[in-house]
């Protein structure tokens, strides 16, 4: 235990500003012992600065890796906080190569600092770094690579192009992930790489890894933002990868998409305006989606609905960046519903700074949508325990959202703030009321009266604000309201605020006829004390002068001259200015020009009112949730959207030429969905039309099992490489394929763009109603074939419920093989299978299976829409098995989304003969929703039919093979019992599925 | 993007600075002293500061500033979210995020930023990820270290980097295998003098402590999840099957994580669990003040009240307060003016009350403000909403673990601020 404590102590020694001394430390390093501790009180007097980094070079050149560690801790700790310590440039970079990881880590940290000064000693770190960067391990490669890059010497730049470019084509994505940053670094180092580098980018941007989407994309972002052309081919990738991809990238992907958007696809606002809230609202309702957008001339692309649909559920994100960004992505294309604006209001509640931005997003939004918001309308209530900012923010949305309807409401919410004891606050108030007053011309009188009484508040800042609101109300209707004006006149005397006195003398010199009596008085009055007045008082003071001169100028001829002659000595030149401008323009003389005759019209010009708007009303040329907006002015990087273009550019660049499979260093236990989209994409590319193209997809085959190989195996490396060899070559074929099939059939295409949907678990759009993603049901594995049966091979099987890649009549179904022999068996295939009417895809003969391996195939099965057992023969190079699959009737459906209505439409239709019911008894814990829809679930592959009654539970299905439809439900009764139905044109499997629910059901 | 860090205490000394890209000198933290000069509290410096060059966001946690430094466009939440998620790594790695626990462990700290930020982008942020490469500091650790020289930075990619849960690392095991779930919710609501709610809302998260070994694969579901208004997910979270069931799945991380927030909005009714009754009063002409408080339960399903804790901001004009409370203990600011009682717990039999006299400043005229009252109270076992979770299943792994949930309703930022009522102004 005891040496525990010299290594405390060291620490201590070493975050100590003033401690640190060299001997003690050196002892302890050397010795480790306890008693150094004794002394370390001691270090602090007589260490200096001086001596502190001679003692470090001594460690850093020592050879013991502890004391070489200790010195760089000091080393950073230094550098943390700011102090110089680049004299040990030499000494430090020596340990560059060090075997101890964390040691060169710390000295990594420190190049990076440093090296921009001291470029001919970095160049010595150089080499060392060339050589990780050809490391065995990932990590090594990786960091090698970003210090590399991080070093800001020119010289070095050939290299690290070329270490970028290497990097770039490296097997392990998190290495590719570091040449995307490291492209952004050397752009910065040398922009005239850009051509270069633009290449690195077009390649990266290929790349199907989520990890590396958002760093690529925010390389584009920076190098070459104006390059669309590079997005087209990997537009549909990256929006499928979106989800997926690391919520960081997701900002950056967003945003640069949104742009994208922009530019190719037509303004989904032109139609709105005519189809108002029901489209919008209907939007992610794909089945009414799909009649209205039939009906109307607007179609919005494809592909911009799959960035919507692709951004909604990260509108959910827990980082507040993704999410603003994500109502981002929909506000500048459309449908600004409901879900925006609650998300919006939700986020009002988190971190302060975060509510600031988020504030500032909903002030921009709420003038154009108010309707938006208005519902919303408390939750800008002002705490008192908000800061400043964010009161005047929540003041400013309360005064965007005022409408004749609440702003009762709201102006008794006013009152409170007005009373509040953050004078500065009141003031703002008293501004936002004067704003409603304007906008709302029935609370105008209202208002007003209530400013007057504030008149006589004790704080003088509200006094001062109330004034300033005043004169500017008051000019909007000045004809009855003389009274007020002599009620501003007597404030003066005790207002000194000066922007309040300014305004009171230009209210009575603007009406100085409306009180002819008091004017007078009022400049006999400032004139005595104009000397002592600031300068925007004196400028009102000489207008009121000027103004009284022409109206009255029996009474006031010699003030005004008086106060003219002040003006002229004052020592402010705008004073002096205005001074000799206004005696040219109303005394009379012979030098005066022609102006002189029009002076009164010129001061006394009825003036318009000032129109008091929001501070927010132009922020909407920037866009929402970015630095730009949030300063209201452009900041350097800033990207604007361009408008929408009139005429679709052409949507077939977006076409890919290479359908590659989804990343596939993902696990298909984890996330099936996105297996599921592979199986789309495959599904399309061999379309299942045609029986003939069942070979086609053999390559495909191959990636599947080298994929379920390398999650299978624990290294990484390994898998990645696999990955990235395996799908450049193996899928060009297919795709020319269907490439052929897209000019041929449009139909196709509308399917594809659809299917592109699948990748975020999205739904496919076959039939009447879309086939949507399986509801999860813990896979249940079946025994094809028992180890002791199959001398050593154990098979089992499972139906993942996902549609089959292979045809669209075909059941998949997954086997798991286990080779429990101690020699490895070979050329596993499929042989003879039957009966006739079953038509089974067979797997691809694995060549080799190592004892105690496993390997996980896939097949598709065709039952016919019927439980009648698959037999087949499975063949290794020895032996032959006979096996079958028996389906569950509940495995040759595939679930389908359709509303309540269209069920009972549906269910209508499919009555007498195919209807199937009974009375049942059900357990008593199965009476709630959920445990209905798990236990009907986990028997048969149905959707989910929302039910509007909680009694009722609807569930529907196509069969797998014809696509009749399967609608079942329960209704719950009193007692514990229930009644079944099952509606189906195919009535065996109706009434086998009737029976099995009921088992299920009953059981507890 | 992220240009450098700098951590400013409340003093306003930079205590640690980080650069990513090339060196900014320090000097332009001056536009952010300014702007702290001017901010009347700490938290009114505005978030987002424009100086000549650069631009400053920031972010105040644990009276720190974290301040960091932008030289072009960037979503200002982005930096936001990220400088909060640092701060969470710190919390999360030393406990404490203080200037103390910072400086102590400033190698650390510079290995997390190094590893979270590259050239400025996020690299690795989720927490399972960073202590794979970089391990937490404790005694232990150091201990063993000192002894056999190994180092606390990992020497492999952590898997979790490259899988599709990055979240979660593998291989994970434990002898115990636990799952604990506690559904915390805060009240918010603004109350006016007659004691009628002009707003209240509900925020609640559900923090997960999940200590399960292997690829658990999680479904947590609700009697009653149509209370949620609005939620925001963890990740892990499974959205299809919360859009489609309202249920949630997920592959849970290892340890604590904050697996749900939500919200409950004013339209579906809050009933406020407790009352206050009040009368403060001062009189024209007269150097004193009269204050009496007295607290109530009210719709708390018999569960108690505890962890009371109330507070006003006087008017500037009270000088002294003079008062007797019933139970617990209250402080008076005479600079600030603030008022805080410590309640302690609610008895509905004897309810506290805080009674006695202010005295004002001589001459002065009767403040016009009421002051406003904010308590801050927990009720355990109670989610204020009525939220309740069905169940809790797991597939993927075979052992039974335990489960626990555990409910708790505390008042949020404001619960209550009594405020008056007056004519138009």
């Amino acid at each position: 235990m005891w040496s525990g404590a010299p290594s405390m102590s060291t620490n201590n020694l070493s975050y100590n500003e003033q401690g640190g001394g060299a001997e003690p430390a050196v002892e302890l390093g050397q010795e480790s012992t306890p008693t150094a501790s004794g002394s370390t009180a001691a270090a602090g007097l007589f260490s200096t600065d001086f001596k502190k980094n001679e003692d470090l070079k001594e460690m850093l050149e020592s050879n013991k890796e502890s004391l070489k560690l200790e010195a760089m801790k000091r080393i950073v700790g230094l550098i943390a906080k700011g102090k110089n310590a680049s004299e040990l440039f030499p000494a430090v970079v020596k340990n560059v190569a060090s075997k101890n990881i964390e040691l060169k880590k710390l000295v990594y940290v420190y190049l990076v600092r440093y090296a921009e000064e001291q470029q001919d000693l970095a160049l010595l770190s150089i080499s060392t770094f060339q050589r990780a960067l050809k490391d065995p391990n990932q990590l090594i490669r990786a960091s090698a690579l970003r210090v590399l890059s991080s070093i800001r010497v020119p010289i070095i730049v050939p290299i690290m192009m070329l270490a970028i470019k290497e990097a770039a084509t490296d097997l392990s994505p998190y290495v590719r992930k570091t040449a995307a940053h490291a492209i952004q670094k050397l752009y910065s180092l040398d922009p005239e790489q850009k051509e270069h580098l633009i290449e690195v980018i077009d390649k990266l941007l290929k790349d199907k890894s989520t990890l590396v989407a958002g760093s690529v994309v925010m390389a584009f972002e920076e190098v070459c933002p104006d390059r669309i052309d590079l997005i087209h081919k990997n537009y549909r990738k990256l929006c499928n990868l979106l989800v997926d991809v690391e919520e960081w990238g997701q900002v950056v992907i967003i945003t640069m998409l949104t742009r994208y958007a922009r530019t190719q696809f037509l303004s989904p606002w032109r139609e709105v305006g005519c189809l108002g809230q029901v489209c919008s609202k209907a939007f992610y309702d794909s089945d009414v989606e799909k009649e209205k957008a039939d009906s109307k001339p607007y179609m919005m692309d494809p592909d911009h609905r799959l960035l919507l649909r692709n951004t909604k559920p990260l509108l959910q994100s827990r980082n507040t960046a993704v999410s603003v960004l994500a109502q981002q992505g929909h506000s500048a294309a459309e449908s600004r519903n409901a879900l925006c604006t609650r998300t919006r209001t939700h986020l009002t509640e988190r971190h302060q700074e975060v509510q600031y931005i988020v504030l500032q997003n909903i002030a921009t939004m709420s003038i154009q949508r108010k309707g938006m918001f208005e519902p919303f309308l408390k939750s800008f209530y002002v705490r008192s325990t908000d800061a400043t900012h964010i009161k005047t923010l929540k003041l400013e949305i309360l005064t965007n959202l005022a409408t004749e309807a609440n702003i009762s409401t709201i102006l008794r919410e006013f009152q409170t703030y007005v009373k509040s004891q953050d004078k500065q606050f009141a003031a703002t108030t008293i501004q936002a009321i004067g704003r409603c007053a304007t906008n709302i011309s029935e609370i105008t009188d209202t208002c007003l009266n209530g400013l007057v009484l504030l008149l006589s508040n004790r704080d003088e800042t509200v006094v001062a604000e109330c004034v300033v609101v005043i004169k500017k109300l008051l000019q909007t209707q000045p004809s009855q309201h003389s009274d007020i004006i002599k009620h501003m006149a007597k404030l003066l005397d005790n207002i000194t605020v000066p922007m309040a006195r300014a305004s009171i003398l230009w209210l009575i010199g603007e009406y100085c006829e409306r009180v002819p009596k008091i004017a007078p008085d009022v400049l006999r009055k400032v004139a005595k004390s104009f000397t002592s007045e600031e300068d925007i008082v004196k400028l009102q003071t000489l207008n009121l002068a000027a103004k009284l001169y022409l109206t009255n100028s029996k009474q006031t001829k010699l003030l005004t001259q008086y106060i003219l002659n002040l003006g002229k000595y004052d020592q402010n030149y705008d004073i002096r200015d205005r001074t000799r401008f206004l005696r040219q323009l109303i005394v009379p003389n012979e030098k005066s020009g022609a102006l002189s005759k029009y002076a009164k019209r010129i001061l006394l010009a009825s003036k318009p009112a000032p129109v008091l708007e929001s501070a927010f009303k132009d922020r909407d040329r920037f866009q929402l949730g970015t630095l730009s907006h949030t300063l209201n002015a452009k900041a350097s990087g800033y990207l604007e959207l361009s408008d929408w273009p009139t005429v679709a550019p052409d949507q077939s660049v977006r076409n890919v030429e290479v359908m590659e499979p989804q990343s596939l260093e993902r696990q298909p236990s984890t996330r099936g969905s996105d297996l599921f989209a592979y199986h789309l994409l495959v599904l399309l590319c061999s379309d299942s039309d045609d029986a003939k193209e069942k070979k086609r997809p053999k390559p495909k085959l191959d990636s599947v099992s080298s994929h379920s190989k390398a999650s299978s195996s624990s290294d990484n490396t390994a898998s990645s490489g696999s990955e990235s060899e395996e799908d450049t070559d193996s899928d060009s074929e297919p795709e020319q394929k269907k490439k052929k099939k897209l000019s041929s059939k449009p139909q196709v295409r509308q399917i594809l763009s659809f299917a592109l949907n699948c990748g975020c678990k999205m739904c496919l759009c076959v039939t009447a109603f879309q086939v949507s993603s399986p509801v999860f049901v813990p896979p249940k594995s079946h025994e094809l074939l028992h180890r002791m049966s199959g001398k050593g091979l154990a098979v089992s099987y499972h139906f993942p419920r996902q549609p089959c890649a292979y045809s669209h009549r075909m059941v998949s179904v997954q086997l798991t093989l286990t080779n429990g022999r101690d020699q490895p068996l070979e050329d596993i295939c499929v042989g003879e299978a039957g009966p006739p009417g079953i038509a089974i895809h067979r797997f691809a003969t694995i060549e080799r299976l190592q004892p105690e391996a496993s390997i996980t195939v896939s097949m598709g099965i065709d039952f016919n829409d019927s439980t009648q057992a698959a037999n087949f023969q499975l063949c290794t190079k020895t032996d032959q098995f006979s096996v079958s699959i028996q389906p569950a009737v509940g495995e040759l459906l595939m679930p389908v989304t359709m509303t309540e209505q269209d069920f009972l439409k549906e269910q209508g239709q499919l009555t007498g003969m195919n209807e199937s019911s009974v009375t049942i008894t059900i357990a008593p814990d199965s009476m709630s929703s959920q445990p209905v829809g798990r236990k009907v679930v986990s028997v048969a592959n149905m959707g989910v039919v929302p039910s509007s009654q909680n009694s009722i539970h609807r569930f529907a299905a196509k069969t797998v093979s014809s696509g009749s439809l399967v609608l079942s439900s329960v209704v719950l009764q009193e007692a514990s019992t229930a009644k079944l139905v099952v509606n189906t044109e195919k009535t065996v499997l109706g009434s086998v599925l009737l029976r099995e629910l009921k088992t299920a059901l009953s059981q507890g | 993007m992220i240009h450098s860090l700098f951590l400013v205490n409340s003093s306003g000394d930079i205590f640690l600075e980080k650069h990513w890209k090339s060196v900014v000198s320090r000097s332009v933290c001056d536009y952010f002293f300014e702007a702290q000069e001017r901010a009347s509290e700490p938290e009114n410096v505005p978030p987002v500061i424009p100086t000549p060059h650069h631009y400053l966001i920031s972010v105040l946690r644990h009276r720190i500033y974290f301040v960091a430094v932008i030289q072009s466009e960037v979503p200002p939440l982005f930096v936001i979210e990220f400088l909060h998620r640092v701060v969470d790594t710190f919390q999360d790695y030393f406990g404490v995020c203080t200037e103390a626990a910072i400086k102590d462990n400033v190698v650390v700290v510079y290995e997390l930023l190094e590893e979270m930020l590259d050239n400025g982008f996020p690299l690795a942020t989720e927490s399972n990820i960073l202590k794979e490469l970089i391990k937490p500091p404790t005694i232990l650790r150091t201990v063993v270290n000192t002894i056999t020289g190994s180092t606390n930075v990992g020497e492999q990619l952590p898997t979790g980097q490259l899988s599709v849960v990055p979240w979660r690392r593998t291989g994970v095991k434990y002898t115990n295998n636990e799952a604990y779930f506690d559904v915390v919710e805060e009240i918010d609501a603004i109350i006016d003098k007659s004691g009628s709610t002009i707003t209240a809302e509900i925020q609640g998260v559900i923090d997960a402590c999940v200590k399960l070994s292997g690829m658990p694969d999680l479904t947590l579901s609700f009697m009653n999840p149509r209370l949620l208004d609005d939620v925001s997910f963890h990740p892990c979270v499974r959205f299809k099957r919360w859009e489609a069931e309202r249920i949630l799945s997920f592959i849970p991380p290892d340890g604590n994580f904050r697996l749900l927030s939500y919200h409950v909005s004013s339209q579906n009714l809050v009933a406020i669990p407790v009352y206050v009754k009040h009368n403060i009063t001062f009189r024209e002409g007269s150097s004193q003040g009269r204050f009496e408080l007295t607290l109530g339960p009210k719709q708390t399903m018999g569960k108690a009240v505890e962890s009371v804790l109330v507070s006003s901001q006087l008017p500037r004009g009270v000088l002294n307060v003079n008062l007797n409370p019933s139970q617990g203990t209250y402080t008076f600011d005479p600079v600030t003016k603030l008022l805080s009682w410590d309640v302690g717990k609610i008895n509905p039999q004897k309810l506290p009350s805080l009674k006695g006299s202010m005295s004002l400043q001589a001459g002065a005229s009767k403040p016009d403000e009421n002051p406003t009252i904010n308590i801050q109270f927990k009720i355990q076992q109670m989610a204020i909403s009525g939220l309740k979770v069905n169940r809790l299943d797991m597939y993927g792994e075979k052992y039974k673990p335990f489960k626990g949930i555990k409910y708790m309703t505390k008042a949020g930022k404001v619960p209550e601020g009594r405020r008056d009522e007056a004519a138009l102004p």
